[in-house]
């Protein structure tokens, strides 16, 4: 059964329309860790790229694939990498259901051109970040 | 999540992850999560709730400058 309705996949559709190149959707699943909560996310993942002839997905196995999931700094899974022409560092650990389901949406139109939806002012502060940052946003699904 | 995923494509220096607190609750009791949303920046400063860019930056700017000054 869909994960999607219709009427969720034509307001994507829709957003899609601004995708502005190729979306690389890089999903980590391991069925022995997390087997249901995987297929769910490799799923949902998979009818979200279904949207866009832009959008790829590939599926890796962090035990398998274990150089491509240091490179990516995966340690759980389900997790998914969202590329754009090059790794941005945008990750969602967990189904991006939900309140996240609209920033995988978001963020799969960014990396798409590139362009990040900031002030001139909060670019030129990060452009001048002398060290790595790290950031992590907890949620919840409603 | 919004805000952190544009400045990870802004900056190359800046990650962004969405984490499940209810699909990883070790992690979120690891980070002491009481509620949501909550931004963690490097592990030591802390965001609960929704807060607008220039006060979000803030956050971000002040936990990329390590506290010992050898950064």
């Amino acid at each position: 059964m869909a994960i999607l309705q219709s009427r969720d996949e034509d307001a994507v559709r829709k957003e899609f329309q601004r995708i502005a190149g190729p979306v690389k959707l890089v999903v980590f699943s391991q069925e022995l860790v997390a087997g249901d909560l995987c297929r769910q996310n490799e799923q949902l993942i998979k009818e979200v790229a279904a949207l866009s002839d832009q959008i790829s997905v590939e599926v890796l196995n962090p035990a398998i694939d274990k150089e491509r999931a240091q490179a990516y700094g995966i340690e759980e899974v389900p997790a998914t990498v969202v590329e754009g022409a090059r790794d941005y560092g945008v990750r969602f650990l967990g189904i991006p259901a939900g309140y996240e389901f609209s920033n995988l949406i978001d963020s799969i139109i960014a990396v798409s051109s590139g362009e990040a939806a900031l002030t001139d002012d909060t670019k030129a502060s990060l452009a001048a970040l002398a060290g790595d940052v790290d950031i992590k946003v907890f949620s919840t699904p409603t | 999540m919004r805000l952190a995923q544009h400045m990870a494509i802004a900056s190359d220096r800046v990650t962004a992850t969405a984490i499940d607190a209810t699909e990883f609750p070790e992690l979120a009791r690891a980070y002491q999560v009481s509620g949501v949303p909550k931004i963690v920046i490097n592990d030591r400063v802390e965001l609960l709730g929704a807060y607008p860019e220039p006060q979000f930056l803030e956050a971000v700017l002040r936990g990329a400058t390590d506290p010992a000054g050898d950064q």
